[in-house]
């Protein structure tokens, strides 16, 4: 097994066995669920925008949970003094990020393919195409993965989980709200900040079903930027 | 073997270590010995590769830590001053993921788990959480992770920190028994663990190693003279006997022990010497027919040279020191 795998099967051992893990598949879950309800029982839509409302507001919940689950990735190590186990073993600082988001993104995944029954209860009273339902769980997926690596290098960067968490959302909510700067801007600025957004321009194709490989490439773009970027905190600090 | 050359290290403006030279031969038990922000803890870090010198060469095993890193951590296992262990994880679940974290084979996992079970007699707590360990039990295992992988060099930072003092005589004998199959580097600031354990004492100050050898070496280099300690049966003929004593050649003073003794009927007293006269001296009590119950070297001698030689550290280490423009910089390893 490698380095990694082996990291994130650990990690995946201590969010099961920590309350953590259910308590943030729980309450997403939750949120999902009520969300659902009151857009698909009580507000009179067709069942492809009640499927395209229950994307959008899973993406949300999705952001909250990667932010919440990356928080401790790094800085509880720190906190724990753990991650000298880590740091003086013969394994790549490369090897403990990669370890570290598997973890994280095997948590978030487990925790939105547990909200698949939402969209198939459309079904019951209405129609919607399966790739509809499969390219916006994609959407959630890669979305959540991007995030995990905001909260992953917010981790890195922090030495407690409370301060990861807002360093974290110091880095999301801008890049959330680049759409609305877009906006204020003349183009072609708008056009290439309205491509950054985190979540507007590039997550919208996903909720109404159609798969962008711009899109695509986008968040995974964002994902490897992030990783990278915890990588290269990680090994700054032996320099220190 | 350990090299360590011209060795700094700097955390911003301000140096932790610097320059420190040594080696440190194969099977040696070595200790480092300071006051709280001499630089122990830097320089095990950089032994163990978890921190990377600002300038200066340090190979472990022949191995530069700037160049191969990875290699150089193959060969290390290192106990920080706090053990780095998981709570929720049982002892045994804790030693399979540091050997295989270390690179042991899966063949071999169990079997050097339970060697270094048995070797930190821990093996009574396998099956327990680490959460309900005590602080010496964790000890324990923070030394059996740093050992499951049958390290060459194995650095141990403070390992009697907050232990009682069953748990320090068991894990001086667990120190003492690593040397000769390992090399092995152990930091303390309480002076009797360190000579009690280790083949030869670093005494560092303000991050640099400012006197080294055996306990025995450092006493002889540092102390000005001898401290002995006499006690003698009380009587009507202690006068007398102090009148032989100070006779004797190279007895410098001869003073009542500032604690009063514990024993009944006996006085202590504390002889200070150019040289060691204990021959000299108790031949002359016995001869001039004093009570002599005991005479022995004063067991603080050493203390008082490593208090000697440490006396400006913590103060200055919490100074802002200017960078050295002497050391040139490391390139980074690829």
């Amino acid at each position: 097994m490698s380095a990694a795998m082996l990291i994130a099967r650990r990690e995946l051992l201590a969010y099961v066995r920590s309350p953590l893990g259910a308590s943030v598949v729980a309450a997403a879950l939750l949120v999902d669920g009520i969300y659902f309800y009151w857009k698909g029982l009580t507000e009179k839509l067709v069942s492809a925008q009640v499927l395209q409302e229950f994307f959008y507001g899973a993406s949300g919940t999705t952001m909250v949970a990667a932010i919440v689950l990356s928080m401790r990735l790094l800085a509880e190590e720190r906190q724990l003094g753990t991650l000298t186990l880590l740091n003086t073993s013969p394994v790549r600082d490369g090897e403990i990020i990669v370890g570290k988001f598997i973890s994280a993104f095997g948590i978030l995944a487990v925790m939105t393919l547990l909200t698949l029954y939402m969209p198939l209860l459309i079904f019951v009273n209405g129609k919607v195409s399966v790739a509809h339902i499969a390219v916006g769980y994609l959407g959630l997926l890669l979305l959540g993965a991007a995030c995990i690596a905001i909260g992953l290098f917010a981790s890195a960067l922090a030495k407690s989980q409370v301060v990861a968490a807002i360093v974290g959302v110091v880095i999301l909510v801008p890049l959330l709200l680049l759409w609305v700067v877009a906006r204020a801007v003349d183009p072609p600025l708008n056009t290439f900040l309205s491509a950054l957004a985190l979540h507007h321009e590039n997550y919208r194709p996903f909720m109404v079903g159609i798969l962008e490989l711009r899109a695509v490439a986008f968040y995974l773009a964002v994902t490897y930027f992030f990783l990278l970027a915890a990588t290269k905190t990680l090994e700054a600090r032996r320099w220190r | 073997m350990i090299e360590i050359s011209e060795l700094y290290k700097y955390y911003g403006d301000r140096r932790a270590v610097g320059p420190v030279t040594a080696t440190i031969d194969k099977g040696e038990i070595v200790g480092l010995l300071g006051l709280n922000g001499a630089g122990k803890t830097t320089t095990l870090r950089v032994l163990a590769c978890d921190l990377l010198p600002t300038s200066g060469t340090v190979r472990v095993g022949g191995i530069d830590v700037v160049e191969s890193p990875h290699e150089v951590r193959k060969k290390v296992g290192y106990l920080p001053d706090t053990p780095p262990v998981y709570p929720e994880m049982t002892v045994e679940e804790y030693l399979v993921f540091a050997a295989k974290l270390r690179g042991v084979g899966a063949a071999q996992v169990q079997k050097r788990v339970g060697e270094a079970l048995e070797l930190t007699q821990t093996a009574v707590e396998r099956s327990t959480p680490i959460f309900a360990l005590s602080h010496g039990f964790r000890q324990r295992v923070g030394i059996a992770q740093a050992i499951v992988h049958r390290p060459e060099f194995v650095v141990l930072d403070e390992p009697i920190s907050g232990l009682d003092p069953v748990q320090i005589v068991e894990m001086r004998d667990l120190v003492r028994g690593l040397g000769g199959e390992h090399t092995v580097v152990v930091s303390s600031h309480i002076l009797s663990e360190i000579s009690e354990t280790c083949d030869r004492i670093f005494v560092i100050r303000d991050g640099e190693i400012v006197a080294s050898g055996s306990e025995a070496e450092l006493s002889s280099r540092f102390l000005r003279g001898m401290r002995l300690e006499v006690t003698l049966r009380a009587g009507d003929g202690l006068d007398a006997a102090l009148e032989a004593m100070r006779a004797v050649s190279g007895v410098t003073s001869v003073e009542h022990a500032a604690v009063p003794s514990r024993e009944p009927r006996a006085v202590d007293l504390t002889v200070t010497a150019d040289g060691d006269v204990r021959e000299e001296l108790s031949r002359a009590l016995v001869g001039a027919g004093h009570g002599l119950l005991e005479l022995r070297r004063g067991e603080r001698e050493l203390e008082s040279v490593f208090l000697e030689l440490s006396r400006s550290a913590g103060t200055a280490a919490r100074k802002k020191v200017k960078k050295k423009p002497a050391p040139e910089p490391i390139e980074e390893a690829p």
